[in-house]
């Protein structure tokens, strides 16, 4: 039987959860021979090859790259994970959202305290650039998600166990200690 | 009169005082209802509605019920967990829970239900609505983006006089709690303290009190919410 093929990607997200996996230690070893990789920013694989069986997903969508990515991932895989605070809910990128756009736009490059050089003025709009949306949203208001590992980050642990549920299609484990909002 | 009787919970024989409520006489046999708005101690205002049980087939709040002899009281069922599971769940779309970075997360009561309902997402859609955070307060902070309007410090936290010192403003979908500008002056350290308490969620924090105790040691880090009721000696029964 063929190997299952995960694939994973940051969205909004600040790399943590992706971090979170490699926190699973030496278990990093089994995991390899367990599955196969394709997208990911782990092993650098920019677009998909092939189908794949679970997509992890880090960080919610504040952008129209982030949606055009989370689509993508939807399109190529079996399973889809919302890995942790930020996919599920927004997590810390969704503070904004009760701020206009063009406000923290301004914060950013025009009136932060830590703003400098911009002499110009310029608030970069280049058709090259990801459009940011109104809000941060979450990945299941977006595209449909089948599981929801919270944390922020998620504990190797808690990855771990779901990872080799869905493998081996043993129920999981959900001892208290793992599922954590923080 | 206050008198002994016989209650029965989940199938299991209690024995209760007549003078107390459902959510007491549980919790002194050993037995957690889950709340948000019930704190022991404060008048009980069946606000949150999480307490509900059936009593002899009725969906009534467990704390503003009081118990009667040969009460048939149904707690842990699947259908009033779900129930239960489903007022977290609005709570947390309703108000803006960020809890990586909220300083209340690890001793927040709204949180440790989540915990113990195993809810990994909300089924519903979060609403992210714009509200402010007051911090003209000497000592305290009043973040309305986490408050669950459970009235908890309105009840408990008065002056010598009995006046709240935390009330409700404006109506309806826009009702919000805060410090009362007058009152609020004379705020103790104490007391300031004891509102952190007693709010169930990270709404009212004392200023620089914030995230003192480690992730790991916190109250609902390693423990349920209500193992501390479930794990009791029960002498009473
Ligand atoms: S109040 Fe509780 S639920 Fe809300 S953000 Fe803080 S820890 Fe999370
Ligand atoms: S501030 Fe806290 S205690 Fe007061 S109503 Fe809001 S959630 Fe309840």
């Amino acid at each position: 039987m063929s190997k299952p093929i995960v694939a994973t990607t940051s969205l909004a997200g600040c790399f943590g959860c992706h971090m979170s996996v490699l926190d699973i230690d030496d278990r990093i070893l089994e995991l390899i021979e367990l599955v196969e990789f394709n997208k990911s920013p782990i092993n650098d694989i920019k677009k998909f090859t092939k189908k794949c069986d679970i997509g992890l997903i880090e960080g919610g969508c504040a952008n129209s790259e982030n949606v055009h990515v989370l689509k993508d991932f939807r399109e190529h895989c079996k399973i889809l994970i919302s890995l942790g605070e930020c996919a599920i809910m927004g997590g810390l990128p969704a503070m904004r959202n009760g701020i206009p756009v063009r406000e923290c736009l301004e914060e950013a490059y025009l009136n932060g305290l830590t703003v400098a050089g911009n002499t110009g003025k310029i608030i970069p709009n280049d058709p090259e650039l990801p459009m940011l949306l109104d809000k941060v949203y979450p990945c299941h208001e977006v595209v449909k998600i089948d599981y929801f590992l919270p944390g922020c980050p998620p504990r190797a642990d808690l990855i771990w166990d779901a990872l080799v549920a869905l493998i081996t299609g043993d129920e999981m484990k959900l001892p208290y200690e793992v599922i954590k909002f923080d | 009169m206050n008198k002994v009787v016989k209650i029965d919970i989940d199938g299991l024989e209690c024995i209760a005082n007549s003078d107390q409520y459902i959510i007491e006489a549980a919790r002194e046999n050993g037995i957690y209802i889950p709340t948000l708005c019930n704190y022991p101690g404060v008048k009980p205002k069946g606000g949150c509605r999480i307490c509900t049980v059936r009593v002899n087939g009725k969906q009534m709040t467990a704390c503003t019920t009081p118990v009667s002899d040969g009460m048939r009281i149904e707690n842990n069922t699947e259908e009033l967990i779900n129930l239960r599971k489903s007022i977290v769940e609005l709570l947390l779309v309703e108000g803006n829970h960020f809890c990586p970075s909220c300083e209340k997360s690890g001793n927040c009561e709204l949180q440790a239900l989540a915990y113990r309902f195993g809810i990994m997402a909300p089924r519903f859609p979060y609403l992210f609505p714009v509200r402010k955070v007051d911090a003209s307060h000497p000592k305290i902070i009043k973040d309305q983006n986490r408050c669950i309007l459970c009235k908890r410090c309105i009840r408990a936290i008065t002056d010598e006089k009995g006046r709240s010192v935390f009330a409700y403003r404006r109506r309806s979908s826009r009702v919000e709690v805060v410090v009362d500008s007058k009152l609020g002056k004379q705020l103790t350290d104490e007391l300031a303290q004891k509102a952190m308490d007693v709010c169930p969620v990270g709404s009212i924090l004392v200023k620089e009190k914030g995230f003192i105790t480690p992730i790991g040691e916190r109250k609902y880090d390693k423990n349920p919410i209500g193992s501390d009721i479930e794990n009791i000696t029960i002498t009473k029964r």
